[in-house]
């Protein structure tokens, strides 16, 4: 999932300052998950720029909502008959689902209240880690299972580097070598030769904004 | 030949090599360099001219090993894969090549986060690995990255950096063969201080026949103090400094550390020198380059040979 984490509050407090009505809006999948922008986040965000507006002069009004997917514009028509009545929307959901909010509602300003920081899974409630960069080209199947662009801190292909330290990456002590993890791995399931070669300079396929159309679609989307 | 350089001629024909280094200066001050040039000439037989070392912003490292060249030194060009993509690389060894320069260390780079601007973005758009690979493609099929053709292909001895201490100790001979197999002449390990430990990996080079495809320089850092030794025990990635050394020094009283520090690197750079497979030392004394020649001296390294 796309995992996210609350803006800090005075930032958030900065980005809508001087609009009077506000719609917080969450997003009902991986920032829910991830406990960033989620219907519960919503209610105790407003319920703090509520509680710090009563020191104003002139408070603002804050509205609320959640839809299911900030990322699709289907969930986003849901709350069209709210919009009008804001000057502003603030939405909890990852970078994509708040531009794809602006490009559905492009007259009014669309705020993020979340910064989106990675691609990951759910360790424990609360606890997430990262483990892809979508880089494009994934190589997986012959690292054991094991990124090496997003697990190593220097994206490195033929690793590790000398800054190898017991198991460790160099850049922390808690964060493991991920080139050791890809050589342990490999050598338990017997398929080290998968890293005797060397791998070539990899082919960087998300440099550019990127659009797919999954095969059998192409009509359809030419038609739109 | 590959390149004419000097470090090649001298291990082509056999002779023991002794490089050293010299970090470029944090501003555009070339009396630094030449400072640090002075007491290396004619002492070593190139000398590594570091790249952004430890992440801080120097003098780049193209430029500085231009001042080498003007103050009589022969360098050793690093790049790193940390701070430019393929096109900035591939154009900086051109113009490296197209200006003498003519060994280069491919290295991917201590990470941007312990050095001054932590902020950075790191490019490692490829790794040391492909990086040789990359200027042997460059220097022997006269081809870029991209295999178009290249109008004056680069002269260029390619030099690999080895660690032979990280974990997983296994796996290091193996990523020594992978450099090799990629195009490195030449490899320079990382600072030697558990010699058990590197018996055992030259040991692993030789019965691999590696040894035999390139020419290994054995890293030889002299220890000024036992804070640098506990420094550099705890607190520098991939180092591997064992409590004998610590000891000893610990032995000697407080002004003696440093001459003892400097007897210990001789007598590394004598094994070195008997030891099978090994074919130089790198001496890469810490802001210490004042001491080159009374340690080429008292390792009976001079006078360098004439090639």
């Amino acid at each position: 999932m796309i995992v996210a984490e609350r803006k800090p509050f005075d930032e958030i407090r900065q980005l809508i300052k001087g609009y009077k009505r506000v719609l917080t809006v969450g997003c009902g999948t991986c920032v829910a998950v991830c406990l960033a922008g989620g219907e519960k986040e919503v209610g105790v965000l407003n319920a703090e720029l509520k509680l710090s507006q009563k020191t104003e002069a002139e408070p603002a009004g804050f509205g609320e909502a959640t839809v299911q997917r900030q990322c699709d514009m289907e969930f986003l028509d849901e709350i069209q008959h709210m919009v009008g009545d804001y000057d502003a929307i603030l939405s909890m959901a990852c970078g994509a689902g708040i531009q794809f909010m602006a490009e559905r509602y492009p007259d009014i300003p669309v705020l993020p209240a979340v910064n989106t920081v990675f691609i990951g899974v759910n360790k424990d409630v609360g606890w997430y880690e990262e483990r892809c960069k979508a880089c494009g080209n994934c190589a997986l199947g012959v690292t054991g299972g094991i990124c090496p662009v997003t697990m190593c801190a220097k994206s490195l292909f033929n690793g590790p580097c000398g800054g190898t330290n017991q198991q460790s990456c160099e850049i922390n002590a808690d964060q493991p070598c991920a080139w050791h993890m890809i050589y342990t791995r490999l050598e338990r399931q017997g398929r080290l030769d998968n890293i005797l070669q060397i791998f070539p300079a990899n082919d960087w396929r998300n440099q550019k904004p990127q659009t797919l159309v999954q095969p059998g679609y192409e009509e359809r989307k030419a038609s739109e | 030949m590959k390149s004419g350089s000097t470090l090649e001629k001298i291990l082509t024909a056999g002779h023991f090599a002794f490089t050293g280094e010299l970090g470029p200066p944090r501003g555009s001050n070339i009396e630094a360099i030449r400072k640090k040039a002075e007491p290396l000439k004619g002492m070593v037989d190139a000398v590594n001219i570091t790249d952004n070392q430890t992440a801080v912003v120097r003098m780049s490292s193209w430029a500085a090993s231009l001042f080498a060249i003007s103050e009589g030194l022969e360098p050793n060009y690093q790049m790193v894969c940390r701070d430019r993509n393929r096109l900035a690389m591939q154009g900086d060894i051109l113009g490296a090549s197209a200006h003498g320069i003519r060994n280069m260390l491919c290295l991917s780079g201590d990470h941007q986060q312990f050095g001054d601007h932590p902020q950075s973005k790191g490019v490692f758009d490829i790794d040391s690995t492909q990086l040789i690979q990359m200027v042997k493609k460059m220097r022997d099929e006269g081809q870029f990255l991209n295999g178009q053709e290249i109008d004056g292909p680069p002269k260029i001895f390619i030099g690999a950096a080895a660690n032979p201490f990280a974990e997983p100790f296994e796996w290091r001979i193996y990523r020594l063969a992978k450099k090799i197999q990629a195009g490195a002449d030449f490899v320079q390990t990382q600072c030697v201080f558990n010699m058990e430990k590197m018996r055992e990996w030259v040991k692993r080079a030789n019965d691999m026949g590696l040894t035999e495809k390139v020419y290994i320089l054995a890293g030889v850092t002299p220890m000024k103090s036992l804070g640098m030794a506990r420094y550099m025990k705890s607190k520098v990635p991939g180092m591997d400094v064992p409590d004998h050394v610590i000891d000893r020094l610990k032995g000697v009283e407080k002004g003696k550390q440093a001459e003892e520090g400097i007897k210990m690197a001789c007598e590394q750079i004598a094994e070195f020198k008997e030891m099978k497979g090994i074919a130089g030392v790198h001496l890469m004394p810490i802001e210490w380059e004042h001491k080159v020649p009374e340690i080429a001296e008292r390792a009976n390294m001079l006078p360098r040979p004439n090639v």
